[in-house]
């Protein structure tokens, strides 16, 4: 990892807000709005939220590891892609964390 | 299968959520595994787990909490990641909707992917169930999975610090992430948004602030709603 000093203060502040930001999103149409409908354009967004937000967060941690000073690396490019294939062809996401784990051990064994 | 009272509806919620244990305790030991290596103590990291309760939101913030993001790209960010909770209780509000606030409230509170899955899917089945009946099946699907997200952070927070280095642990929440996304990869339109994610990021990664993985994030979500309109016509000519 990077740098392990978060600062306390920051820490909290995420804490907190997050916390209150998160159950804004959770408690705002069960809570507030009720039962009326949502327009069509956003809902079409809000589907692809997570998978929009996620890959863009990941694919700079795989191309420019903070671990090799951000040099590629075989070990971690290779357990990236195995993950990517046995999530996609299982569905299984525990199946694809297992894959990617044992394919980054093996080639940092036997590359290391 | 009927459920003639609440007490039975919240039973069969507890039988059909009791398996996601299996999915979160692995998710809660390694957030406090990898909270720990962060530098957190056990009780920030539970802390953490009990005031956000969501994995994915709580990765991402500390990812760039440790590459010294400023604190509004933070919350953006995993805000971001957790705006399809706010598509959950969109599609829960119907079915809730006529329940005590409290009580929706507390059902706001311990939404988790697994229990909107488990509970929309209940419903779908079960349309002579009452909102009081459907709110005591989805506090059943949540009471066996919330305790152990809570009990697995601090074990996991515990063993953290017990972790010897050469593990290669700063690959763990990339593996994690991507475990996650793959299965979501679902039709064109899901695969368009995160490959249009992954080619931003990586264009705007000199950006500063972070701010490239927001471009990433919003030019994601635009191409994955164009392609889905685009499908969408193409299928009715």
């Amino acid at each position: 990892m990077t740098d392990p000093a978060i600062a306390k203060g920051t820490l909290w502040t995420v804490i907190i807000l997050l916390g209150l930001g998160s159950f804004g999103l959770r408690f705002i149409f069960l809570g507030l709005i009720g039962d009326r409908p949502m327009p069509d354009w956003v809902m079409r967004h809000l589907r692809y939220t997570a998978v929009a937000v996620l890959p863009g967060l990941v694919a700079p941690l795989v191309v420019w590891p903070t671990a090799t000073g951000g040099v590629l690396d075989m070990p971690r490019l290779a357990a990236a892609l195995t993950t990517l294939a046995v999530g996609y062809a299982t569905k299984n996401v525990l199946a694809a964390i297992f894959s990617g784990a044992g394919m980054l051990y093996l080639m940092l064994y036997l590359l290391g | 299968m009927t459920v003639s009272t609440t007490n039975s509806a919240y039973w069969k919620g507890v039988r059909d959520g009791a398996p996601f244990i299996l999915v979160v305790a692995p998710f809660a030991l390694l957030f406090g595994v990898v909270a720990t290596e962060a530098g957190l103590n056990v009780w920030e990291t539970l802390a953490f787990s009990i005031v956000v309760i969501a994995g994915a939101a709580q990765f991402t913030a500390l990812q760039l909490m440790q590459e010294n993001a400023p604190t509004v790209i933070v919350l953006a960010s995993a805000l971001a990641v957790n705006l399809r909770m706010a598509m959950y209780s969109a599609s829960l509000t119907p079915h809730l909707g006529a329940t005590p606030v409290w009580q929706r409230a507390l059902a706001a509170y311990m939404m988790v992917d697994q229990s909107y899955a488990c509970s929309i899917l209940a419903y779908e089945r079960n349309h002579d169930w009452t909102p009081a009946q459907k709110m005591a099946f989805y506090f059943g699907a949540v009471t066996p999975v919330i305790p152990v997200w809570y009990a697995m952070t601090v074990v996991g927070a515990l063993i953290g610090s017990a972790m010897p280095a050469g593990l290669a642990l700063d690959f763990a929440v990339p593996i994690t992430f991507i475990a996650m996304i793959a299965p979501a990869l679902r039709t064109l339109a899901h695969i368009a948004a995160a490959t249009a994610s992954v080619i931003l990021a990586l264009l705007f990664v000199f950006v500063p602030f972070n701010l490239g993985l927001i471009i990433a994030g919003i030019g994601g979500m635009v191409v994955g709603a164009q392609v889905e309109l685009w499908t969408s016509r193409r299928a009715q000519t």
